[in-house]
């Protein structure tokens, strides 16, 4: 039983802020969310009719999206793979040094204060085809670099920046997660004749399961959302859409088209996708937590 | 005057009710021990005491006011915590003086009232500590000084020794007991360990499942337990409780052996239950045999485990250490003349002596 | 892990992880080491690869001519006002996050009340939906309420979501009970409990969230594009796109330069000046 004050005014008060920026800025827009994404606006935006799921039939048709749902895939992917496994080389790494985690970590550590739409500016810079000091090398190898107009380099130029972002984050977890470790499993292991890749691929990387689980659906919600920076930043969704993500479809086709229904509907569907997958968090990944 | 008063004081959670019905008149300065086992309610009761339970039904009066509805700050007490509730951020000197600096005592004052029970607790030296760099006694010492400092009109102390090791409870028990007598406070402590409630209570309440079994002076217990509960929990080791029937002249045991009793008899063939210590049960050449199985030997005391022939329940005698009898043999025992107790089997109270 | 007191753990192995880890840190630090260096070079040094790998002479200069107002000819706003935007930014939403979510959880943890339970379920849920997904009703919400080009705009809704709130909710859950009674009985009342009691013992916590939330503030983007029309609500993140996006021939790339090392300064000074409690905290939050 947990020890309480008596009051009964004074905790609705202290609720009270958290509550009204909830309904107001959550509740209510989620609301609308819904609500807009089964209407369908006239040419002139003078009045909307239901229309029940329509919006989402043809939302779900538009080989637009469908595109859409592609691009956002293999961005997704590919960003998740890279920022996870060259973090996981890192923290085995680290933890293998006996001198100078410290240092590393510092340096390791810069891009998670950069906002996602610089990262991708940063590598624009680098990469630029006129200037870019990374770009230089690739055009005297021969390479036609002119990610402004090839869709495939577009794409390896945000999923480069926003890997390189998220290195830093999964960094912390898996050295972290690597120091939970027992010691005493890995010289057990040893002494049993494992050698080192050994040890790693069969007592180290299972029981990191739980962080590389926490750090997939993280890294899976950032590559989904907290990229649309980077998006917006360097490609705008193009070379023709090559790099449209789903986020950003509905910023462009809700804000810039203004098609509001549509992009309601585009709204709805994210919506589920994040809940799935928070959901599946909470329940799977935090159960240590109690509520209640 | 700083009385304490409980009247009728019961509590119910979701509609079980789990105190029923408690009253005690507490006079000034009187050290009160509430003694139970685990679950009985005891702490419970103080808690209601202090304020931070609820009380279902029934007045609790301090200092001659109804405090029911009181906060614990309105209600003039101070307590001890079991795991000591030391403030882990505060130093010991700031553990000690938040009570008094929330109650607006500044500036010299309020050093010298720590000071002075700091001294009492032999705590000088370490004002300056944080708890995480005290031991376990000192802790305890600390949660004792914060409560002496507010000199408020009752202490509560909850279980206060029994995060301690055997040996620092000993003499810590004495330092209560000292302390409480120099600064003449009405303490209400709350125990499971028969020893504390023996040695410091002025009058102790036996708890049991959430009823006050037995409220009287130590030694009236022990020499008059009210019911088996009582007769069983006080005394160390436990008095001995045999199931019989009166006959003539005394009872018969269940396997069939007299037990010669003088004094008034309720009638003959009534079911009892016949309660006797084991230092009540003196060697003699006629009387109960008890098959010894097993005996401890502690020194200036032996104690013989046995069973007397078809009886189930096992029988404890104490005997002087320096002749103890093997494992095996046969001791006969007669109880001491006037030491008998004799309780209903359904009631567990008592019937007669 | 015991790799490096353990028999396998020879100077080779050490050796091949240093030089992992040097080459990690190298392609980590690259971008940002070389933007620092370009905002240290001219113009024409900039727009023909490759930049040389050190630092340039033109450092002073141009940063005296980005700050005095070389940046208001492209951007249309001074860099000073654009930092301030950003520093409001942040230390609003870090500051506003952290007082509300303590207050709620507080509240939830340390009070009965009627709905308790519902209530707090009602704020965990604003944890499923980041605010990417709600833009355009957002949006209008802000619109309707007048928030448009204020700082309470860019603020406001973005200290809503529920992840401090379930922090301190976990910390406080660790509080003893026994706490709570012995401050009860000493008379404190739920103001002096929280002041001198649970805040104290909840210091780190709230070091750590600070640097996470000021972060976290600073790098916004998508928010504040759609909530700032005017530009000199802007923050320097989208200044900066700004500049980048409407290049031509004549942006003066060294100032583009000296405004992203400005942008990504303050928020990389805090992280690594603060880096215990920040792992310490990114860490213990999320688990």
């Amino acid at each position: 039983m947990r020890a309480t004050f008596p009051h009964r005014l004074l905790p609705w008060l202290l609720v009270a802020p958290q509550l009204a920026i909830s309904l107001a800025f959550f509740y209510w827009p989620a609301f609308r969310a819904l609500r807009q994404s089964m209407l369908r606006e006239d040419p002139f935006g003078l009045s909307s009719r239901f229309v029940g799921l329509e919006n989402f039939a043809r939302v779900l048709g538009d080989p637009a999206y469908v595109n859409s749902v592609r691009v956002t895939v293999v961005f997704s992917l590919l960003t998740v793979f890279f920022s996870m496994a060259i973090a996981l080389l890192l923290a085995v790494q680290a933890e293998k040094i006996v001198r100078g985690k410290g240092f590393y970590r510092t340096v390791l550590i810069w891009p998670y204060a950069v906002a996602a739409a610089i990262a991708g500016m940063l590598w624009l810079f680098l990469f630029n085809p006129s200037f870019g000091t990374l770009a230089w090398p690739l055009r005297q190898l021969g390479i036609h670099w002119d990610p402004l107009l090839d869709g495939a380099q577009a794409m390896g130029l945000v999923i480069a920046a926003a890997s390189w972002k998220q290195i830093s984050y999964n960094f912390l977890f898996f050295v972290a997660g690597l120091q939970a470790i027992p010691k005493s499993l890995i010289e057990a292991a040893a002494i049993d004749g494992a050698g080192p890749a050994r040890r790693f691929w069969t007592i180290v990387f299972p029981l990191l399961a739980p962080t590389s689980f926490f750090l997939l659906v993280v890294n899976t919600v950032y590559a989904l959302f907290d990229t649309f920076g980077i998006i917006h930043a360097v490609t705008s969704g193009g070379p023709g859409k090559a790099t449209e993500t789903l986020v950003y479809k509905v910023y462009n086709d809700g804000f810039v088209n203004l098609q509001l229904g549509s992009s309601a509907a585009q709204s709805v569907i994210l919506m589920i996708v994040v809940i799935t997958l928070t959901a599946f968090q909470f329940r799977y990944i935090e159960r240590r937590v109690h509520y209640g | 005057m700083a009385t304490v008063s409980l009247r009728d004081v019961r509590k119910s959670y979701a509609g079980t009710e789990v105190i029923h019905g408690v009253s005690i008149d507490v006079a000034d300065g009187e050290f009160i021990v509430i003694v139970g086992p685990s679950g009985c309610g005891k702490s419970t009761l103080l808690r209601m005491v202090a304020g931070l339970e609820a009380i279902t039904a029934g007045t609790i009066e301090i200092a001659g006011r109804v405090v029911n509805d009181l906060e614990p700050r309105a209600r003039d007490i101070a307590m001890v915590f079991q795991n000591y509730a030391l403030y882990p951020h505060m130093s010991v000197f700031d553990n000690m003086a938040y009570g008094l600096k929330i109650a607006g005592i500044r500036g010299a004052e309020l050093r010298a009232r720590v000071e002075k029970a700091a001294d009492m607790l032999e705590l000088r030296p370490y004002l300056d500590r944080k708890p995480r760099a005290l031991s376990g006694g000192q802790r305890q010492r600390v949660a004792m000084g914060r409560a002496l400092v507010r000199g408020p009109a009752a202490f509560l102390l909850d279980e206060p020794l029994s995060n301690l090791d055997a040996k620092l409870r000993v003499q810590m028990r004495l330092q209560i007991k000292d302390l409480q007598r120099s600064v003449d406070t009405t303490t209400l402590y709350v125990t499971h360990d028969q020893v504390e409630a023996m040695t410091l209570a002025d009058r102790l309440i036996v708890m049991n499942a959430g009823r006050a079994e037995q409220i009287d002076a130590p030694m009236a217990i022990y020499e008059r337990p009210a019911s088996v509960f009582v007769a069983g929990f006080i005394g160390s080791p436990q008095m001995n409780i045999l199931p019989a029937t009166v006959a003539e002249g005394g009872l018969t045991l269940a396997g069939g052996q007299a037990v010669p009793l003088a004094g008034p008899l309720p009638p003959a063939g009534t079911a009892v239950l016949l309660g006797i210590r084991p230092e009540h049960l003196a060697p003699a050449a006629e009387g109960l045999a008890i098959a010894v199985h097993a005996v401890e030997t502690l020194g200036a005391d032996a104690y013989a485990h046995g069973r007397a022939a078809g009886v189930g329940e096992p029988v404890v005698v104490r005997l002087p250490g320096n002749a103890p009898p093997a494992a095996g043999s046969t001791l006969t025992v007669r109880p001491e003349p006037g030491f008998a107790h004799l309780f209903d089997p359904e009631t567990g109270r008592r019937i007669a002596q | 892990m015991a790799e490096p007191t353990m028999i396998g753990g020879r100077p080779a192995g050490q050796l091949v992880a240093h030089l992992i880890l040097i080459l990690g840190a190298v392609v980590v630090a690259f971008p940002i080491w070389y933007v620092f260096v370009a905002s240290t070079h001219s113009i024409q040094t900039i727009l023909r690869p490759p930049l040389p790998m050190l630092p340039g002479p033109y450092g002073p200069e141009n940063y005296a001519e980005a700050l005095s107002g070389g940046i208001n000819r492209i951007g249309g706003v001074s860099v000073g006002r654009l930092l301030l935007n950003t520093t409001l930014v942040a230390l609003g939403i870090a500051t506003g996050k952290i007082i509300i979510s303590m207050a709620s959880a507080y509240a939830v943890v340390f009070f009965r009340f009627p709905l308790r339970m519902a209530i707090f379920w009602l704020i965990f849920i604003t944890l499923m939906l980041p605010v990417e997904v709600r833009i355009l009703p957002t949006y209008k919400v802000m619109v309707d309420l007048g928030l448009i080009d204020t700082y309470a705009g860019l603020i406001l809704p973005l200290i809503a979501s529920a992840t401090a709130t379930l922090l301190f909710r976990q910390f406080f859950m660790t509080i003893p009970n026994e706490l709570l009674e012995a401050a009860r009985v000493d008379g404190a009342g739920p103001w002096r409990f929280f002041r001198d009691i649970l805040l104290p013992l909840s210091a780190t916590n709230i070091a750590a969230l600070f640097v996470i939330l000021f972060i976290y503030g600073w790098t916004q983007y998508l928010w504040p594009l759609l909530v700032t029309n005017s530009n000199d609500m802007n923050t320097i993140v989208i200044a900066l796109r700004k500049m980048i996006s409407f290049a031509d021939a004549d942006t003066p790339w060294n100032l583009v330069m000296v405004t992203c090392v400005l942008a990504i300064a303050p928020p990389i000074l805090v992280v690594v000046l603060m880096q215990r409690w920040f792992v310490k905290g990114l860490v213990e939050t999320e688990k």
